[in-house]
């Protein structure tokens, strides 16, 4: 299979990557340039743990093939930490308990930024409209609504 | 996962490509990407093309053009498209949104498909390079169809003679049970002169209730006057059965869902 030349930013640093043409974003980056943090647990589309922000949009890595990122500004969980503290939805999902197995919660965290990048302070409705397509297996969703409740009125009081 | 891409940038170019066999268009890839990743190898290749028309809205004099690259979530958010927000909404999560295409939605396979039962119900017309045909036609047809669709045009209705509704067990997101949409001209004292209804579900791809159309000629939408509707909504359907409910399920609520819009 031929081999193609992708490149894009990660995270504000820019990778470029020879790739086998039809390979999904997530399989690249998990297993081409090593950020592990967008997980693999459907590929179908239904379980958002490999949701990624491309160009400001949330986005499945899983569907989207890599080659379509040729260009793209791409953010994942692994990129939220500043110089070793904890984005504030890192913290508040640590806070609230809303990060049990671990495993849905990059893609949790990065459906959160997509919306607070967006809405700074959502209701509790946009909260779970924007969580819909993400599931976890352990938390049972409330400590998570609240982590990211937590996390907007974090923001919000630094910003004032 | 033996997939190859290749990108054009005119349609003419991509149209060629798809003749070959085991090619497909590759639209948000919601579909086509996770059936290559469930291990279908009938596609091994895809296509794609990057002119910008076909990402493009255009509104005006009533009437709206959709480019096939369009995402729900671009309809959702553009102020002029409010009337086709609901069915937009009504596809998938945030992330499936940002990603599934018109284009794609309407060769979406039961349960899916709920973005095209609202073209259906609006009478949309389907534009290919060499041409252009209602959706209803190019639903009946799509499964022979190896042209790149280019565009969804169609009437913008008034927010008061649409109606759309979708049927799911999880909220806020699920695939759907049933999904319905209306378009109803009535006169000034409520009776209606001209009805469209597309069903979603109940074949595998949205179909028109041409019985129900008809029985609701001249009625008012009161629950007395729709009863000879819901009563021949179920004419001519072959519901799908999925995990989601059986073919004889989705048979029983539909006049029941069909029942409820309609007096809503
Ligand atoms: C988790 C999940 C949930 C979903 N929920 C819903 C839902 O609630 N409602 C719903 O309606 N759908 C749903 N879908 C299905 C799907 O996301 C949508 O139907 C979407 O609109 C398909 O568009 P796409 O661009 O992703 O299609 P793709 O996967 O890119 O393509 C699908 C098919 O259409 C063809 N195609 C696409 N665009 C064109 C074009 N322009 N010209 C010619 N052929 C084309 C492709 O070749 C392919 O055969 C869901 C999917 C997933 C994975
Ligand atoms: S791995 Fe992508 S949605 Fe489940
Ligand atoms: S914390 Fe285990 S799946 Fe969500």
């Amino acid at each position: 299979m031929a081999k193609v030349p992708v490149q894009f930013t990660l995270n504000g640093s820019e990778k470029a990557e020879f790739i086998e043409s039809g390979t999904t974003l997530l399989h690249a980056l998990r297993d081409k340039i090593g950020d592990t943090s967008p997980k693999g647990g459907c590929h179908q589309g239904t379980c958002g743990a490999c949701s990624v922000i491309i160009d400001g949009e949330l986005r499945l890595s899983c569907l989207t093939l890599a080659e379509t990122c040729d260009g793209a500004d791409i953010r994942t969980t692994a990129g939220l930490a500043e110089g070793g503290v904890l984005h504030p939805l890192q913290r508040a999902f640590l806070d609230a308990f809303a990060t049990q197995c671990g495993f849905c919660t990059p893609g949790m965290i990065m459906a959160a930024k997509a919306l607070l990048d967006r809405t700074p302070n959502p209701s509790r409705e946009e909260v779970v409209e924007a969580l819909s397509g993400n599931i976890c297996r352990c938390t049972g969703y409330e400590p998570i609504i609240q982590a990211v409740l937590t996390a907007a009125r974090a923001d919000s009081q630094n910003a004032a | 996962m033996s997939l190859a891409l290749q990108t054009f940038s005119t349609v003419k170019d991509a149209n060629a490509a798809l003749q070959a066999s085991g090619t497909r268009y590759l639209g948000g890839g919601t579909l086509v990407v996770r059936a290559a990743n469930e291990g279908d190898v009938s596609v091994s290749s895809l296509v794609r093309v990057t002119e910008p028309s076909l990402s493009a809205v255009s509104v005006s004099g009533g009437k709206a053009r959709l480019g096939a690259s369009v995402t729900m979530a671009a309809i959702t958010r553009h102020p002029e498209l409010a009337a086709l927000a609901p069915a937009a909404r009504a596809v998938g999560g945030p992330a499936i949104r940002n990603m599934a295409t018109v284009g794609g939605n309407l060769f979406a396979p039961a349960p899916y498909g709920d973005f095209a039962v609202a073209l259906l119900a609006l009478n949309a017309t389907v534009a290919v390079e060499d041409g252009e045909m209602p959706v209803e036609t190019f639903l009946a047809g799509r499964d022979t169809s190896r042209a790149v669709v280019t565009a969804v045009s169609l009437s913008l209705p008034e927010a008061e003679s649409f109606r759309f509704l979708k049927v799911s067990r999880v909220k806020p997101k699920g695939v759907s049970v049933l999904s319905i949409a209306a378009l109803l001209q009535r006169t000034a004292d409520g009776t209606v002169t001209s009805a469209r209804i597309a069903h979603g579900c109940m074949a595998d791809r949205s179909m028109r209730a041409k019985a129900a159309e008809k029985a609701l000629l001249g009625c008012k939408l009161t629950p007395e006057e729709i009863a000879p509707a819901l009563a021949v909504a179920g004419e001519d359907i072959t519901p799908i059965t999925d995990p989601i409910a059986s073919a004889w399920y989705r048979a029983e609520v539909l006049p029941v869902h069909l029942g409820r819009l309609l007096l809503s």
